[in-house]
């Protein structure tokens, strides 16, 4: 069903949009993002510069363009999915072939005021995408195996591209959300069930490949799963992180040792501590009731959306609201389990904590587009 | 509101069980992350508190040596030397300002490293050490240590820094090291955690750069324990790294230095390559540079100069340029035709001094023609003409493929940096790269390494190795990594008749021992140490028909950017070849009078392993040789001096 079918006129217009919008979400958001610039403060030795007032600034473009987005009506995002996706693609190939030219590395494009990761754009567009494939496509062919291995191209394809950036965390952090939305979108259950299984043999199969001429990932991927299965085997590179991380985390405690108090991360040579390892920071500083705190938040933010879509009976709006919701959960649950010694490293930052730009902006940019099926759900009856 | 089909609802009912279900995972895995929180920081809080507060725990790195870098004999031409730096943490000094005024008084600090530490400071997060300055000497740290309580967050620290006691004499081959930049950082895909160490050195240029890896070596690791502004207390365990890989190169740093100063001023290239196993002699390319500068922070002046010499002392020439090969590509030409069955030594043409091909003259060098030209003849003087006509019987396709096989056109495996495959063209590189059909006149002049052909000077030496060996030798420049041998041995002989490889190679004989022939001044007397070579002389500018009616213009009447390179390769001794040597020198005349004499005493440099007797120059050369060695003896290094490995 889509908004044509719907009464429009019950839909709230102009500014008085405002009024309609999810302000707990909102509110939920400014929290979190607080959280951070108070760690970035503290992690910079209680200055604002270098960290800090860089992303304050940014959260508020951020807030603007959720605004922005969140005003616009839902169904002129899902009209725009298809071409957003298709641009998000360009970018990609974009940075794969001109990115190295100039300072960037392969994965930005230099905008200026910020480096755009055009994989972070992807995440959303994904979704976005997706969404308004199940919308259009009849419930009765969404098990139907051709229509079936459209939704997995169209995964694939940004998947395949951010693998040879490379950027492994990225990449898999697209398949899981896109799977999320088959699964979402009513796909039989016995296609996850053999791409489970698959997945199981190609997990074999990349550890009988190391060595040999068809190595699968690169050597430096190896090291990384290595140290995650035994950070003792190298204390000093990636391993270094794990222990160094479980130690501030844990020295902690209850309620930590106080902003800019905190000892490990401090002093240890933690060079990520700002961006992905930034709840170490936290952790360590303000302790278990700090951890727990931020980690509640997430989930009233995931609780917020998942009761925004309960509501919504526009299945574009719904499906996206739970895209956006099972992206971000994705992003915090890695990072986290990451930093907990639970997951190996991959680059992937705390959302709406961790410095940076590009996570920052788009996470930002799907909110709105929650925020915008949220304002504009169906209200009334059938005509 | 309802769904109007069956599936239609079907479909919403599996969204709701299903969002439920993601929800209830999400849900699940939130309490993991918080129960393996309350694990860490509750119930094992107090052995991770006892870890970070009590000991304080640090893993410090311990930097590697790095692998050192001989010659043949053991001379050293890389090596690590201990140095001293001054630095200081920010937030450990509290009143900036005042530190840095203290400590101007013990230590010199320009403006300059002032001003770069103050940017550095601002960049950096305040608990990081900063650099105020480098390479200290042992007087100044004394002290900073001294007065070391009134000057907090200043810490001296020591550490290794290259050096390469040669200066300038393997400046292309070895390269040099600098401080990572984020620039190495994002070009080497490398996570080793060395390279986040501030200043850490890493090759740039050269062997240095091309082998980073290997002689880089392992990070050690020592765990300290530091109190609450981060000093360290004491050590408590300690893990020694592994050493970089110590590379024992094939050159010969007596020969190079030899090398070196009989080119002078020159801006020339040699190389010296053995014919049994392809190792590089001696690589050298004139002028040079000295690397020490480069470690130590090239001043903007000494930088801009050598960068806008004419001469281009920054240039590996050796590898990086590619020249025309002009005459001495005449081999391949000749070769082609043998190998093909387009002639016989014995068939012969005539040489009018010029040949017209579709409308357009070509030229030989000499403008009243050599006559009746023979194979021997046309190597030995050079006729153009010649290989004009085989040029038109034998075609660029079989032309090109002969220079492959030699060597040509190939990126060698060599580990200095910007190495160049030249260029030997035929008709589908043309179609590609200049969008045109390619000419008989093309082939003309190919023929004699003139036109769209280049080389670089090792890809000649290469070649004249090839032939003058029969193996289808690679250059090699690794002799050993940490006392195991790298050298291969496994070469294949040739896809070219020997016998007509005996043909050119008797020719080449001629050229430097035939009175008539264009090196004869240059050749060796001594029997056990003949040589057999060619020369080569490429223009770098177009004669016009013009110019050619009123009388080409002497080199000498030119200014040095549009003379003629100077070019000659040479093997010897002539009977069982030993070493294989390409001279050129950029804009020096023609080739056998500025090339062959410098290829003629390089040679017996390296036959002998120091100054040849001087019964082995012709008799009325004697005298000016004797002063010259003499004078070159003066120049070189006194490698007595420098440190000696066992190897």
């Amino acid at each position: 069903m889509s908004y044509l079918e719907y009464r429009v006129k019950a839909i709230p217009t102009g500014f008085r949009k405002i009024f309609f919008m999810n302000w707990g979400l909102v509110l939920l958001l400014v929290a979190a993002a607080a959280i951070g610039f108070l760690m970035l403060y503290s992690v910079a030795g209680g200055q604002w510069d270098p960290w800090a007032s860089a992303q304050i600034k940014r959260f508020g473009l951020g807030l603007a363009l959720m605004f922005v987005v969140a005003m616009t009506p839902i169904w002129f995002w899902r009209n725009v999915s298809v071409v957003a996706y298709i641009g998000s693609l360009i970018l990609l190939i974009v940075v794969a072939y001109f990115g190295s030219v100039g300072m960037g590395a392969q994965r930005w494009i230099d905008l200026g005021f910020m480096r755009l990761q055009p994989s972070e754009v992807c995440k959303v567009t994904l979704v976005m995408v997706l969404a308004a494939y199940y919308d259009w496509l009849p419930a009765e062919r969404v098990s139907n195996p051709i229509w079936v291995i459209f939704p997995i191209i169209l995964i694939l394809i940004p998947v395949g591209m951010v693998v040879t950036q490379p950027d492994l965390g990225t990449s898999l952090l697209l398949l899981f959300g896109g799977g999320a939305m088959m699964f979402l979108a009513g796909v039989h259950w016995a296609y996850f069930a053999s791409v489970i299984a698959m997945g199981a043999g190609g997990i074999v199969a990349i550890f009988q490949s190391r060595g040999q001429t068809w190595q699968l990932l690169n050597d430096y991927q190896y090291r990384r799963i290595d140290t995650f299965l035994d950070p003792a085997s190298d204390p000093l590179g990636a391993g270094y992180h794990i222990t160094q991380s479980k130690i501030a985390l844990g020295s902690g405690g209850w309620a930590g040792r106080g902003l800019m108090q905190g000892t490990q991360t401090r002093l240890n040579f933690l060079p990520e501590k700002h961006t992905d390892f930034i709840f170490t920071t936290l952790a360590e500083e303000l302790g278990f009731i700090g951890g727990m705190s931020l980690l509640v938040i997430y989930l009233l933010i995931l609780a917020f959306c998942w009761i925004s879509a309960a509501q919504n009976k526009d299945r574009f709006s719904t499906l996206l609201i739970m895209g956006v919701g099972v992206t971000f959960f994705l992003f915090f649950a890695v990072n986290m389990s990451m930093v907990m010694g639970l997951a190996p490293v991959v680059g992937v930052p705390l959302p709406l904590v961790s410095y940076g730009g590009s996570a920052m902006l788009v996470l930002m940019g799907a909110f709105g587009l929650v925020q915008s099926a949220h304002v504009h759900r169906p209200r009334g009856v059938l005509r | 509101m309802k769904p109007t089909t069956k599936s239609q609802q079907k479909i919403w009912q599996r969204f709701s069980r299903r969002s439920l279900l993601i929800g209830g995972v999400q849900l699940g895995f939130a309490g993991l992350l918080g129960l393996r929180m309350r694990q860490l920081q509750i119930k094992e809080a107090d052995q991770f508190r006892l870890l970070a507060e009590e000991n304080r725990i640090n893993v410090r790195l311990i930097p590697p040596e790095r692998g050192e870098i001989y010659d043949l004999n053991g001379f050293v031409l890389a090596e690590n030397e201990p140095t001293y730096r001054i630095t200081i943490v920010q937030e450990d000094a509290g009143d900036v300002d005042k530190v840095l005024e203290k400590i101007r008084l013990l230590i010199e600090l320009s403006d300059d490293d002032i001003a770069r530490a103050r940017s550095e400071m601002k960049r950096s997060a305040p608990f990081l050490p900063v650099t105020l300055r480098d390479r200290v000497t042992r007087a100044e740290i004394e002290r900073v240590a001294e007065n070391a309580p009134s000057l907090p967050g200043i810490t001296p620290e020591v550490g290794l820094s290259r050096i390469y006691p040669l200066n300038d004499i393997f400046s292309h081959v070895v390269g040099y090291v600098g401080p990572v930049s984020s620039r190495d950082l994002e070009r080497r895909q490398d996570d080793d955690p060395l390279l986040r160490i501030p200043r850490f050195q890493i090759g740039k240029v050269g062997i240095e750069s091309k082998l980073e890896n290997g002689l880089r070596g392992r990070a050690g690791a020592r765990q300290v324990e530091v109190n609450a502004v981060g000093r360290v207390m004491r050590e408590l365990d300690r893990r020694e790294g592994t050493a970089g890989q110590k590379l024992q190169l094939t050159v010969d740093a007596n020969l190079q230095s030899y090398i070196k100063a009989r080119l002078g001023e020159e801006s020339a290239s040699v190389v010296v390559m053995d014919c049994k196993t392809g190792a590089l002699r001696a690589i050298a390319s004139a002028p040079s540079y000295d690397p020490n500068k480069f470690v130590r922070g090239i001043s903007y002046n000494d930088y801009n100069e050598l960068r806008d010499n004419d001469h281009r002392p920054l240039a590996s020439k050796t590898v990086q340029d590619a020249y025309p090969p002009g005459s001495t590509f005449k081999m391949v030409t000749v070769l082609a035709a043998l190998e093909n069955g387009t002639i016989t030594p014995e068939d012969t043409f005539f040489c009018p001094g010029h040949l017209d091909v579709s409308n357009r003259r070509f030229h030989c060098w000499k403008g009243g023609g050599h006559g009746k030209v023979d194979l021997v003849t046309s190597l030995k003087e050079s006729c153009d003409v010649y290989y004009y006509e085989l040029a038109l019987q034998v075609g660029i396709e079989r032309i090109a493929d002969m220079a492959r096989r030699l060597g040509l056109g190939e990126k060698h495996a060599v580990p200095m940096s910007a190495v160049s495959s030249g260029l030997i063209p035929d008709k589908d590189w043309k179609f590609a790269n200049r969008g045109a059909n390619w000419l008989i006149g093309d082939t003309v002049v190919a023929a004699i390494g003139q036109g769209y052909v280049s080389a670089s000077p090792l890809q000649l030496a290469v070649m004249t190795a090839r032939l003058a060996s029969g193996l289808a030798l690679d250059p090699q420049l690794i002799r050993a990594e940490n006392g195991q041998t790298k050298l291969r041995t496994d070469f294949t002989e040739l896809d070219i008749d020997p016998k007509h490889l005996k043909i050119v190679r008797d020719a080449m004989f001629s050229v430097t021992n035939d009175r008539k022939g264009t090196a004869y001044s240059s050749r060796i007397i001594a029997d056990n140490a003949r040589m057999a070579g060619k020369t080569g002389t490429s223009q770098v500018r177009n004669i016009s028909e013009a110019e050619r009616r009123s009388g080409v213009i002497k080199n000498e009447d030119l200014p040095w950017e549009r003379r003629d390179h100077a070019l000659f390769v040479n093997f010897a001794p002539a009977d069982d070849p030993e070493i294989a040597v390409c001279v050129v020198v950029e804009h020096g005349g023609g080739g056998s009078a500025a090339a062959a004499p410098i290829a003629r005493d390089i040679t017996l440099q390296a036959l002998y392993e120091g100054d040849p007797p001087l019964d082995a120059y012709p008799p009325k050369d004697r005298e000016r040789i004797a002063k010259q060695q003499r004078e070159i003896r003066a120049k070189m290094p006194d490698l007595n001096a420098v440190r000696k490995a066992r190897v």
